[in-house]
């Protein structure tokens, strides 16, 4: 088939929007404003390693939550009847077709200082709380916002173990305990690592949820990326260099991940 | 065990739908509070449909999400089979690139191609509005366009081409009587992924969108900067409403489709 042509367009535009872009990211963060080549910006985001474990930390606590939250969740749906199990599956995903900004929004008239959490907590006498502008308020945006994301692959693995393999794991005498650890975890780790990877990246680069819940004190990679963008703190050779650092972490994680995977198949 | 696993699924679904129940209830508060109902009025809806920014960013929003997406499933599909009759070194090259605006951070897909805009802003007449923005969302949904295709030619015999043109077809007709039948359920859905993703971005297009031109989540994001609009409240029901309703009707076919095959 002589049909390698008919690509060409698409190659000229990943050449100049995908390519050049991401090169441009590399050559920024290794210059300086007048063009000379520069390591300075690199070091510099040393300076920003607090914000980095921040991001890394409360990435990794809303990542371990989704895990454990969803597992049952895709479980149970996995066991569901035929039919009920498409409905299902939409009654879960259906809060994910409203934009994420609303339902991070959402979240901030619930916790806020005079929100309904704290008015129905003064009702019973307690508060108000300082619930909102915490770290824990933006693990709690993380997790609302990226646990379809981990039900999701969880699900798609789990609808293939057949219901014989979990019976004979029982014939044979293992306990509910041994079937979940020997029999079910194992055969699920693709969705598990999917999963992970499904939100851990959404979430150590958020910068809406950490503006939007974290207040001024709990700034992410994401925050400090966009500030050198868009802030007062203007400073492209900067943010791209911790676009750069960012995206550096992301790829060792993911490499860690795939190690455990059993096959190269990724799921998206 | 039964029942436990029902409470659970109970509890979570409580979790997911009370923050969207919340804003239902106080996009009907004739008060600005976000804790007290105080009565029911329509307000905030009639001011939702008189804010022009609004409305404007909508029709922009639709615009670019129609475009965007019908221009990428050409692109994606043209590409697609190119990239099926590469040789496997050009191939990997090729899909490892197209596989960047998936795995990276959304926020640094959006950085790189302001880096990009900047540049051309600088040396050509390039504003940033509406040719950015439309770029940018044909960038990030080619790749799924792509992607939701890629299967289909591998589950595809590959003599079948062949065939078609034995049996007196040219190129052309052997590919649009035998391929593209093929590979269109992948080209649908790869439209519909393109078309929900540009409908839906807000970080690529906050750093790629100028004053001029902007959609509705870059709208919706600074309305949540000023302290209260419960005018969110409102849109956020209607939204909420479109899709539930799109959702059952694409259930419904689906059950009808179903329910014909079996009969």
């Amino acid at each position: 088939m002589k049909t390698k042509w008919v690509s060409a367009p698409y190659l000229v535009w990943m050449t100049v929007f995908i390519a050049v872009p991401l090169l441009m990211i590399a050559v920024f963060a290794f210059t300086s404003n007048d063009g000379g080549f520069t390591i300075k910006n690199i070091q510099d985001v040393g300076q920003y390693a607090n914000i980095f474990f921040r991001s890394i930390w409360l990435s990794v606590i809303a990542t371990a939550i989704c895990l454990v939250m969803a597992y049952p969740v895709s479980f149970i749906l996995s066991r569901m009847e035929k039919h009920r199990q498409a409905t299902m599956l939409m009654i879960v995903m259906l809060p994910m077709w409203m934009n994420f900004l609303l339902r991070t929004y959402a979240w901030m008239t619930l916790l806020g200082n005079n929100g309904v959490i704290n008015h129905l907590l003064g009702l019973i006498g307690i508060g108000p709380l300082k619930l909102i502008n915490t770290s824990g308020a933006v693990v709690l945006g993380m997790v609302y916002n990226y646990l379809p994301f981990m039900i999701l692959p969880l699900y798609s693995v789990m609808v293939k173990i057949d219901k014989s393999v979990i019976e004979a794991a029982s014939d044979l005498g293992c306990g509910s305990f041994a079937t979940l650890f020997r029999v079910i975890v194992p055969l699920s780790l693709p969705g598990i690592t999917s999963g992970i990877t499904m939100v851990f990246v959404p979430a150590i680069s958020t910068f809406i949820i950490s503006r939007m819940l974290g207040g001024g004190s709990n700034l992410l990679i994401g925050d400090l990326i966009e500030m050198q963008f868009l802030g007062n703190a203007y400073n492209p050779h900067l943010g791209a260099a911790i676009s750069l650092v960012l995206m550096v972490i992301i790829l060792v994680i993911m490499t860690v991940m795939n190690q455990f995977s059993p096959d190269d198949q990724v799921l998206i | 065990m039964k029942k436990l696993g029902k409470i659970y699924l109970a509890l979570v679904l409580f979790f997911l739908y009370i923050p969207i129940f919340v804003l239902i209830v106080f996009s009907f508060n004739e008060s600005k509070s976000r804790s007290v109902f105080s009565g029911f009025t329509l307000d905030w809806y009639r001011k939702l449909f008189q804010n022009d920014i609004i409305i404007s960013s909508l029709v922009n929003t639709i615009i670019i999400a129609v475009l965007a997406s019908i221009i990428s499933t050409v692109l994606g599909t043209l590409a697609a089979i190119g990239i099926n009759g590469m040789r496997k070194v050009p191939k990997a090259v090729v899909m490892n690139i197209t596989n960047m605006p998936i795995i990276n951070p959304e926020i640094v897909t959006g950085v790189s191609l302001m880096l990009l805009f900047v540049f051309f802003a600088a040396r050509m007449n390039l504003e940033f509005g509406f040719v950015t923005l439309l770029i940018a969302h044909i960038t990030f949904d080619v790749p799924y366009v792509i992607l939701n295709i890629m299967p289909k030619f591998r589950q595809m015999d590959p003599h079948l081409y062949e065939a078609a043109q034995d049996l007196g077809c040219n190129p052309f007709s052997a590919f649009i009587k035998v391929v593209l039948p093929e590979i269109m359920p992948g080209v649908v859905s790869g439209f519909l992924m393109a078309f929900t993703y540009s409908l839906d971005d807000f970080v690529i297009s906050y750093f790629t969108s100028g004053s001029s031109s902007q959609t509705l989540p870059v709208t919706i994001y600074s309305m949540t900067r000023r302290k209260v609009s419960p005018e969110i409240n409102a849109l956020s029901t209607i939204i909420f409403g479109v899709v539930v309703i799109i959702l059952i009707v694409k259930n419904v076919i689906e059950l009808r489709q179903m329910k014909k095959k079996e009969a």
